[in-house]
């Protein structure tokens, strides 16, 4: 199974984005609640869907890592993070603006989604810290892998908790009704989902080439050394 | 005793001798328990009530429990013990569960001194609240123990364990403050029972591959 | 018939990062057999050796060792032991977790062999450099182990305790495998059966 290259998922991901926008700045109807800003909805679901999806990959590949023994596990594991921390800051940020365009507050504790994506964030972050605080070798890509494991039992975890925190610790004064979605508005965040997921596998593939050329450089120049 | 479990109860109770024998530990975290509550005292506005003071408990528990971790596995590293028992035929598993159910006691102890304390200087608590102490406490060893395990595999071991550390336990801070002050406690209990389900048997299992290469 | 070889190390390689630290080693082991491991510092012996029980896994290569970890015996730099435990109580704690039969004996027969009968209910905190080594070696052969890996083990010993050493692995020779890394290879010449050497060629 040859891999698609790289430029040409990187034109399809481009292309897609580009129907993306149009469907949804052209076609599908404006919000009457919220107007122009729901439009942000569009956005910042689909990268948070893709954050939990880049976080089930390198939960994937860590199991991998440790039931199999693979090399490449542990490259492939760390740029799943890697990526799902990225897209995971980007949902916070998108989340803000859009809180601020409903709600006309930059932060609110009683977006579960939003506080579930702090916890998260904070979690992948210190995944960083702890690995590169350990030498390269084996002990490194077995630790990193086991709290990328952590990572996804976190995940249901802590929203159940912050489900059952928003009883008591702030009153639900912000409600947001799920946006019943009519078929122009489904066309168009399915498009838009589809380029952020293509467009992040683009971005893990790009920094998985580029962590391997940099193993891979390393070796030879041992090699010359020795 | 014979076999896996009497491994495990033979590293614990090498855990409390040791304990008993240094007593550097156990004295500090009680001495800390009792500043920090001193210390929320002085930092809530007077007319706070009890809820936020029920909030602060959760977060002098969890504290208190760091400094307890952080010296986890000091003994096994002193003089290169850890690598007698991963040498060992024992399950690594059982290293794991030895150091947590000792983890658990000093943290027990601790507790013994900060509920009392806590209801002197603070307020009274419930049953359920005591539960929920309880069931905390099972789930901070359970995965601190791990975790203090991979700090003490890196080079910034001090600063690190918090960080991996506290978002972990952020379920647990608010399954035990539910626990404490909603009034439907029992779901809080129920979802604390499940914390520590899942993740005692991810540490239990995970282990292994923490201290081995 | 020759016997299945014990160990068998084949171009074995180990890097730490960039840093590459044993390459290209292999070696076959037969029960029996004495290894020794000479080299400059830093040339890798003691990564080598904890290859060999599997606190460390190759790079590249394979080493494998037809014993299950419960019949090897290891002391490395450090003793492995538990400094605020006494040595009475270090050994029964290791007796306990590789069942040992009867370790109580056991235990006391090798203090004994090692000088260190008197001083069983002391701390290791309280030992000396020799004895704490003394008692790491006790450690090691607690449960009779058919693979005994030492890494310098006579540099932390005192002269007495370096006889003591000497002696046991004469009588270990022949019957337990050996492999031992030592920066004075004309100590064992007689019971070394192969040496190996290791650094830049």
């Amino acid at each position: 199974m040859t891999k698609p290259s790289l430029t040409l998922l990187a034109s399809a991901a481009g292309a897609l984005a580009a129907l993306a926008v149009a469907l949804i700045f052209f076609v599908a109807p404006e919000d009457a609640d919220q107007g122009l800003s729901q439009k942000i909805f569009y956005v910042h679901v689909p990268i948070a869907l893709t954050a939990y999806a880049c976080f089930g990959l390198a939960a994937w590949k860590a199991f991998r890592l440790l039931t199999t023994r693979g090399e490449r596990y542990d490259l492939e594991s760390y740029s799943g993070v890697h990526q799902g921390t990225i897209f995971g800051a980007l949902t916070l940020v998108t989340g803000s603006i859009w809180a601020k365009a409903s709600w006309g507050v930059w932060w609110t504790w009683s977006s579960n989604q939003l506080v579930l994506f702090l916890v998260l964030f904070l979690f992948y972050c210190a995944y960083f810290m702890l690995r590169y605080s350990i030498e390269p070798g084996p002990r490194r890509e077995r630790i990193s892998a086991v709290y990328a494991l952590f990572g996804v039992a976190l995940v249901p975890v802590s929203f159940l908790a912050i489900r059952l925190a928003s009883d008591f610790i702030h009153p639900t004064v912000f409600t947001r009704d799920g946006p019943q979605m009519t078929g122009k508005m489904f066309t168009a965040f399915c498009v838009s989902w589809a380029a952020i997921t293509l467009l992040a596998y683009v971005m893990y593939r790009v920094e998985l080439a580029g962590k391997r050329t940099d193993a891979n450089l390393r070796e030879l120049r041992e090699a010359l050394v020795s | 005793m014979s076999g896996y479990l009497g491994d495990v109860a033979a590293l614990a109770r090498k855990d409390l001798r040791l304990e008993l024998r240094a007593r550097d530990t156990l004295p500090a975290m009680l001495l800390f328990v009792l500043a920090t509550l001193v210390v929320f005292h002085f930092a809530m506005p007077a007319d706070a009530g009890d809820d936020p003071a029920y909030g602060l408990l959760w977060v002098a528990l969890v504290f208190t429990s760091l400094l307890g971790l952080a010296r986890a596995w000091v003994p096994e590293r002193e003089a290169g013990a850890l690598d007698g028992l991963v040498l060992a035929p024992t399950d690594r598993s059982a290293i794991w569960l030895g150091k947590t159910i000792a983890s658990l006691a000093f943290l027990g102890a601790a507790e013994v001194v900060a509920i009392p304390a806590f209801v002197l200087f603070f307020a009274p608590l419930d049953a359920h609240a005591l539960a929920g102490v309880v069931l905390a406490s099972v789930g901070i060893c359970a995965v601190g123990s791990l975790v203090s395990a991979m700090a003490a595999a890196s080079r910034g071991r001090e600063v690190l364990l918090p960080l991996i550390f506290l978002p972990l336990v952020i379920p647990i801070v608010v399954g035990g403050v539910g626990a404490t002050i909603s009034e439907e406690p029992g779901k809080f209990l129920a979802f604390l029972g499940l914390y520590d389900a899942v993740f005692a048997i991810l540490s239990w299992a995970a282990f292994e591959y923490v201290v081995t290469e | 018939m020759a016997e299945a070889p014990i160990v068998t190390a084949r171009a074995v390689e180990r890097s730490y990062g960039a840093r590459r630290v044993l390459r290209g080693v292999s070696f076959d082991l037969a029960r029996g057999d004495a290894l020794l491991v000479t080299g400059a510092n830093g040339s890798g012996k003691t990564t080598l050796l904890r290859l060999l029980v599997g606190l460390a896994v190759p790079s590249r290569g394979t080493i494998d060792v037809a014993l299950h970890r419960s019949r090897l015996g290891f002391v490395g730099h450090e003793p492995l032991v538990y400094r605020e435990l006494t040595a009475l109580e270090n050994l029964d704690l290791y007796g306990r977790l590789y069942r040992v039969p009867e370790r109580r004996e056991r235990i006391g027969m090798l203090l004994e062999r090692f000088g260190l009968w008197d001083a069983r209910g002391e701390r290791v905190s309280a030992f000396s450099r020799g004895m704490t080594q003394r008692l790491g070696l006790c450690r090691a052969l607690l449960h009779e182990p058919e693979l005994l890996v030492l890494d310098e083990p006579h540099s932390a010993l005192d002269t007495q305790g370096a006889g003591l050493l000497d002696q046991e692995l004469e009588s270990l020779a022949g019957q337990s495998t050996l492999v031992v890394a030592t920066h004075e290879p004309e100590r064992l010449e007689r019971v070394a059966t192969a040496s190996l050497s290791l650094g830049t060629t």
